[in-house]
C-alpha cells in the first residue's frame, strides 16, 4: 500500500480510534469477568482480594465435574466420528461425480443454515419417536442421554468438517493424485500417501470446528439430554439465566481458557504446518492459517444463531 | 518387444456433447521423439490423458508395446507423466518426490536410492535432494518431475508442455537438454506442445491437431516445408497464402496473371498456394531472375526491420499484399517503402493446399 | 463399439466408488437429520391433547393457523426488527474498523486479525454470561457508576441489553466477510481512481465500496440469519421476556407443551432461513 491508498493522517486516526473501541468492546466483558472470578467476595460486584476460592468450590462441586466429564465424552465421540464421516463425505462430492449427488449435496448444506432451534426441535421429536418404535419392535426401553446426545451432535458436526475439508480438497491440484497413480501407487496408496496429508490442514481445521461447535453447544443439547447427562454448556446455561454468582464466574472463565488454549495450540499446529502447505504453487488461494476453519465457523451461522 | 511403441486405431473422446478427439490414427515407433502440436483445446492433452490412462476413449483402441490398455488404470501401464503444472508432491522432498514410483513398485531400498541418485546426478539436483519443491527454482522443478518420471524408466515418457511455465531463455537451453536427454535414454517422448518452434527443434516427428482432428504428421521438414493444409501452413511459422484457379498445368491468380503451377485439382477449381516469406526474392525491376523461378512485378508498400533479417509487404496487384523476408547481410540489397521490385520463387517452393 | 462400453463402465465404476466412499455420511444424514425433518414437518399436522400430549392423528392446519394469528406475528415481527437492528448496528461499526485492518501493513493486519479470531473462537455462552455480568446492577460497570455519583445501570432485561449482547455475538461474522472483501481487493484500482482526478472519498464511494459489496451481503446475511433465530442471548440478557423467535419455539415445547404448534414455528423459521441462505448464495456469498 502507498501514499494515495493510505487514508488520510486525520482518517487514519480515526479509524484507529475506532479500532482500538471495538477491541475494547470485545475484550473488556472478557476480562472483567476473568479478573472478577479471582474475587474472595460472595456478592459478585464488590471486589474484596484476589482469591482461588470459587474455583476450589468449582472443582469440590460434583454437578460441574460430571458436566465437564460428560462435555468431554460427547465432544471426543462426535468430533471424532463427525471427522471421519465428514472427510470421505468431502471427498465424496468433490473428487466424483454420481446421480442424486446434487440433492445429497443439498442435505449436506442444510445442517449447516438450519436455525439451532430447529435442529433441536427435530433431535427431540425424532428421538421420541424412535424410542417409541425401538420399544414397540424390541420391548428394550431406550433413554435420552450421552447416546443421543452425541448423535445429534454429529449430525451437524459432519457438514461443518464436510465444507472445510472440501474447501481444502478445492484447493488442491488435481494433477498430483493423477501424478501418484501414474507413479504406481493404488487409489488406497494414493489417498494415504498424497492426498490425506495434502489436506490434513483442512481435516484438522474441521476437526477443531467440530470439537468447538460440541463444546459450545447449548440448544441442541438440552433438548435432547437426560438425566445425569447434562454438559457443561447446558448446566451453566440453568444457572446464568437466573443468576450470576461468583461460582459461574468461575466455571466460565475455566470454559473460556479452555476454549482460547484449543484456538492457541490448533494455531501453533497450523503454523507449523504452513510451510509445507503453501509449497505447492498450485494450491494458491487455499484457506490455510488461522482463517482456514473460518469459512465453515461463518457459514455456521445458521445454526449458530442460538447456539453457543 | 513387440509392435509400436504407442499404436491409436480410431480414437475418439467424447465429453458428452463436445468431441475432443476425433478417430484418430497414430503410429509412434520405439525411441522416436514425437511432437503433438496445435492451439490450446485442439484435443494435443486429451490425447495423452489417453494414453496415460486418465481418461478412456469412447472408441477406439489403444495399444503400447502391442499390448491392448482398454481399461488399465494409470498406475498399471508402462508409461509416465511430466505434468504441466509438474504436480510435486508439495509435502515431501525431492528424493521423497524421485523415489515415489519405486517405492509404490515395491523395490528394494537399496535399489531406490542407487537410481534416484543416479537420476538426480542427471538432472544435476543431487545437492537439491532434501529439498522441499517450493524452495527450488522453476527450471529445478521442471528437472524434478522430469527425474522423477524418468527414474522409473517407462517404456514410454508423456510429457504435457513441460516447459510452458519457464522463460524464454531457461525454455530454450532446457529444449537442448531434454533432446540430448532423450536421444541417451532411448526412451520414446511423446510431448504436447503449443509453441512450433519447440516441436520443430526437437522432435523426430510432429503431428498437427485441430479441433480433435489430427491432421498431419511428419518430420520437422515435412511439416514446415510441404504443409499439406492450410491450417498446418499457417499455424507453424509465416505463410503467404494466394488464392488462384486451376487451369491446364497452371494456375491464374485474382490479377489474371498465370503460373507455372501444376496441381492435381481439376480445371476451373479454387485452390490455394502457400509460400514462405523467405523463400521469396526480391529484385530490382532491371535485374535478370534465376531460371525457371516466377516473378511477378511490385511495389514495396512496408518495411519492418527485426534485426536479423527485413520483412517487406510488396504489393503485387493481389487482394493482399505478399510479406517476403531477407537476410540482414551487406550483400543483400535493401528496399525502400515505394520503390518498385520483382517478386521472385522457386516454384518447387510452392505449396497447393487444402481449406 | 466394445470400447465405448468399456468407458461407460470405468465411469461407472468410479461414480460407484464416489458414492460408496460417501454413503456413509449420507445414511447418517438421512437417519439423523433428514427423517427428523420430516417428522417435523408432520407434528405441525398433528393434534394436541387436552393433557399437553400430541396425539398423531386426526390431522388438521390448526398449528399452522395458529402460526398466522397475532401473538405469533408480534413475535416475529420483534425478532424480525431486533435482528435488522443487530444488522445494520454490526454494519456501522465493523466496516471503518475492517477497513482499518485492511489497510494496515501484512504483519499487522495478521495481529489485528488473530485479536477478532479469540473471541470468535472463545465460547458463545461465556461471552453472553460476561455481558451480562458487566451490565448487571450489582456488576462493574454499576459499581463504577455508582462510585462516580451517578445510578446504577438498570439495562439488564431490557430490548436494549439483547441488543447489545447480539452486535457483541455475531459481530465477527460481519467483519470477516468485510475484511475478506477488503483484503482482496485490488488497491491499484483505488490509484486508478485517484490518477482519474477523483478525491480520497469518491475513490471510496465510487470503487472502493461497490467492489466491497460481496462482503456486505455476505456479513449481512450471516448476522441477519442467527439473529433472527437467536435464543441463547434474548434468554440470558432479555430475561425470556418478552419473547423473541427461538424463546418463543422452546416454549412450545418445554412449557406450553403445544408440540404441534412449536413443529409449525419451527418449519417456518427454517424456511425464512432457507430463503435468505438461496439470496446469499445467489449474491455470490459462495466465495467467501
Amino acid at each position: 500500500m502507498n501514499e494515495a491508498t493510505t487514508p488520510r493522517p486525520l482518517v487514519d486516526r480515526l479509524l484507529a480510534a475506532h479500532g482500538w473501541l471495538v477491541y475494547l468492546f470485545f475484550y473488556a466483558p472478557i476480562i472483567v469477568l476473568t479478573v472478577f472470578s479471582f474475587n474472595d467476595n460472595s456478592r459478585v460486584g464488590v471486589w474484596t482480594e484476589p482469591s482461588l476460592r470459587w474455583y476450589r468450590a468449582m472443582i469440590q462441586n460434583d454437578d460441574v465435574m460430571r458436566a465437564i466429564r460428560n462435555t468431554l465424552i460427547v465432544a471426543a465421540v462426535s468430533t471424532v466420528v463427525s471427522v471421519v464421516l465428514g472427510t470421505a463425505a468431502a471427498i465424496s462430492m468433490e473428487r466424483y461425480r454420481f446421480r442424486g449427488q446434487r440433492t445429497l449435496d443439498g442435505l449436506l448444506y442444510l445442517p449447516i443454515i438450519i436455525p439451532d432451534v430447529t435442529m433441536a426441535v427435530m433431535m427431540l421429536l425424532f428421538f421420541t419417536q424412535a424410542f417409541g418404535f425401538l420399544e414397540g419392535l424390541t420391548g428394550i426401553r431406550l433413554s435420552l442421554g450421552l447416546g443421543s446426545i452425541s448423535l445429534a451432535h454429529i449430525a451437524f458436526n459432519i457438514s461443518f468438517v464436510a465444507v472445510v475439508v472440501r474447501a481444502r480438497l478445492a484447493g488442491m491440484d488435481p494433477h498430483l493424485t493423477e501424478a501418484a497413480a501414474d507413479l504406481y501407487a493404488s487409489p488406497w496408496q494414493t489417498f494415504r500417501k498424497v492426498t490425506l496429508p495434502l489436506i490434513m490442514p483442512g481435516v484438522a481445521g474441521g476437526a477443531l470446528l467440530a470439537l468447538t461447535l460440541s463444546l459450545d453447544d447449548v440448544v441442541v443439547t438440552s433438548f435432547v439430554t437426560g438425566p445425569g447427562s447434562t454438559t457443561l454448556p447446558v448446566y451453566v446455561f440453568g444457572l446464568v439465566r437466573r443468576e450470576v454468582s461468583p461460582l459461574i464466574n468461575a466455571v466460565s472463565t475455566a470454559m473460556l481458557v479452555a476454549s482460547i488454549l484449543l484456538v492457541a495450540v490448533s494455531l501453533g499446529f497450523q503454523r507449523r504446518s504452513a510451510p509445507v502447505a503453501t509449497t505447492s504453487e498450485t494450491d494458491e488461494g487455499d484457506t490455510d492459517g488461522p482463517t482456514a476453519p473460518m469459512a465453515g465457523r461463518v457459514s455456521r451461522v445458521g445454526a449458530d444463531a442460538g447456539g453457543v | 518387444m513387440s509392435g509400436a511403441a504407442v499404436e491409436l486405431a480410431g480414437v475418439t473422446k467424447r465429453f458428452g456433447e463436445v468431441t475432443a478427439v476425433d478417430a484418430i490414427d497414430l503410429t509412434i515407433g520405439h525411441g522416436e521423439f514425437f511432437s503433438l502440436l496445435g492451439p490450446s483445446g485442439c484435443g494435443k492433452t486429451t490425447t495423452l490423458r489417453m494414453i496415460a490412462g486418465f481418461e478412456h476413449p469412447t472408441e477406439g483402441s489403444l495399444r503400447i508395446n502391442g499390448e491392448e490398455m482398454g481399461l488399465l488404470p494409470p498406475n498399471r501401464r508402462p508409461v509416465n507423466t511430466v505434468f504441466q503444472s509438474y504436480a510435486l508432491f508439495p509435502h515431501m522432498t525431492v528424493y521423497d518426490n524421485v523415489a515415489f514410483g519405486l517405492q509404490m513398485r515395491k523395490l528394494g531400498s537399496n535399489e531406490v536410492a542407487q537410481r534416484v541418485e543416479r537420476v538426480l546426478d542427471q538432472v544435476q539436483l543431487r545437492q537439491r535432494a532434501d529439498a522441499r519443491p517450493s524452495q527450488l527454482s522453476g527450471g529445478q522443478r521442471q528437472r524434478v518431475a522430469l527425474a522423477r518420471a524418468l527414474v522409473n524408466e517407462p517404456e514410454v515418457l508423456l510429457l504435457d508442455e513441460p516447459l510452458g511455465a519457464l522463460d524464454l531463455k531457461l525454455r530454450q537451453s532446457m529444449q537442448v537438454e531434454l533432446k540430448d536427454l532423450q536421444e541417451r535414454v532411448g526412451i520414446t517422448f511423446i510431448y504436447v506442445t503449443h509453441d512450433q518452434e519447440e516441436a520443430l527443434t526437437m522432435s523426430d516427428r510432429i503431428g498437427v491437431m485441430d479441433a480433435g482432428n489430427l491432421l498431419q504428421v511428419g518430420t520437422p521438414e515435412e511439416i514446415y516445408e510441404r504443409p499439406t493444409s492450410r491450417f498446418v501452413a499457417s499455424f507453424i511459422g509465416d505463410i503467404n497464402f494466394i488464392d488462384a484457379v486451376a487451369a491446364g498445368g497452371s494456375v491464374r491468380l485474382a490479377s489474371g496473371v498465370e503460373l507455372p503451377i501444376s496441381t492435381d485439382q481439376p480445371d476451373g477449381s479454387e485452390v490455394t498456394l502457400a509460400l514462405r516469406p523467405e523463400r521469396l526474392e526480391l529484385f530490382d525491376l532491371d535485374e535478370p531472375i534465376p531460371d525457371g523461378h516466377i516473378r511477378l512485378n511490385g511495389k514495396v508498400s512496408r518495411r519492418m526491420y527485426y534485426g536479423d533479417s527485413y520483412f517487406y509487404d510488396v504489393d503485387v496487384g493481389l487482394p493482399e499484399p505478399l510479406e517476403a523476408r531477407e537476410e540482414n547481410r551487406p550483400d543483400v540489397e535493401v528496399y525502400e517503402v515505394g520503390e518498385e521490385a520483382i517478386v521472385a520463387w522457386d516454384p518447387a517452393a510452392t505449396n497447393v493446399v487444402t481449406d | 463399439m466394445v470400447m465405448a462400453d468399456l468407458e461407460a463402465r470405468a465411469e461407472r465404476a468410479a461414480s460407484r466408488r464416489g458414492f460408496l466412499i460417501g454413503l456413509p455420511a449420507y445414511v447418517y444424514l438421512i437417519l439423523f437429520f433428514a427423517i427428523p425433518l420430516l417428522i417435523v414437518a408432520v407434528y405441525s399436522f398433528a393434534t394436541r391433547t387436552s393433557t399437553g400430549a400430541t396425539a398423531l392423528s386426526d390431522w388438521n392446519l390448526d398449528a399452522w393457523a395458529r402460526v398466522f394469528s397475532a401473538a405469533p406475528a408480534r413475535v416475529f415481527v420483534r425478532s424480525f426488527l431486533l435482528a435488522a437492528a443487530t444488522t445494520v448496528l454490526c454494519l456501522v461499526f465493523s466496516y471503518p474498523f475492517a477497513y482499518w485492518i485492511a489497510t494496515r501493513s501484512p504483519k499487522v493486519r495478521s495481529l489485528l486479525l488473530v485479536l477478532v479470531m479469540i473471541p470468535f473462537w472463545s465460547n458463545f455462552l461465556v461471552r453472553t454470561y460476561a455481558m451480562k455480568f458487566l451490565l448487571g446492577s450489582e456488576g462493574p460497570l454499576s459499581i463504577i457508576s455508582q462510585l462516580l455519583g451517578g445510578e446504577p445501570v438498570r439495562l439488564l432485561f431490557t430490548v436494549w441489553a439483547v441488543l447489545i449482547g447480539l452486535v457483541y455475538g455475531y459481530m465477527p461474522f460481519m467483519i470477516l466477510p468485510l475484511y475478506a472483501a477488503l483484503e482482496r481487493m485490488d488497491w491499484s484500482l483505488v490509484e486508478a481512481a485517484r490518477d482519474l482526478y477523483a478525491g480520497g472519498w469518491d475513490a471510496f464511494r465510487k470503487v472502493t465500496l461497490p467492489l466491497s459489496m460481496p462482503g456486505v451481503v455476505a456479513g449481512s446475511v450471516l448476522v441477519f440469519i442467527p439473529a433472527l433465530g437467536a435464543y441463547v442471548v434474548p434468554a440470558i440478557l432479555g430475561g425470556g421476556s418478552p419473547p423473541y423467535l427461538g424463546d418463543y419455539i422452546v416454549l412450545q415445547f418445554l412449557t406450553a407443551r403445544n408440540w404441534p404448534f412449536g413443529s409449525a414455528l419451527s418449519v417456518s423459521v427454517m424456511l425464512i432461513m432457507l430463503i435468505a441462505t438461496i439470496f446469499y448464495f445467489r449474491r455470490g456469498g459462495r466465495t467467501l
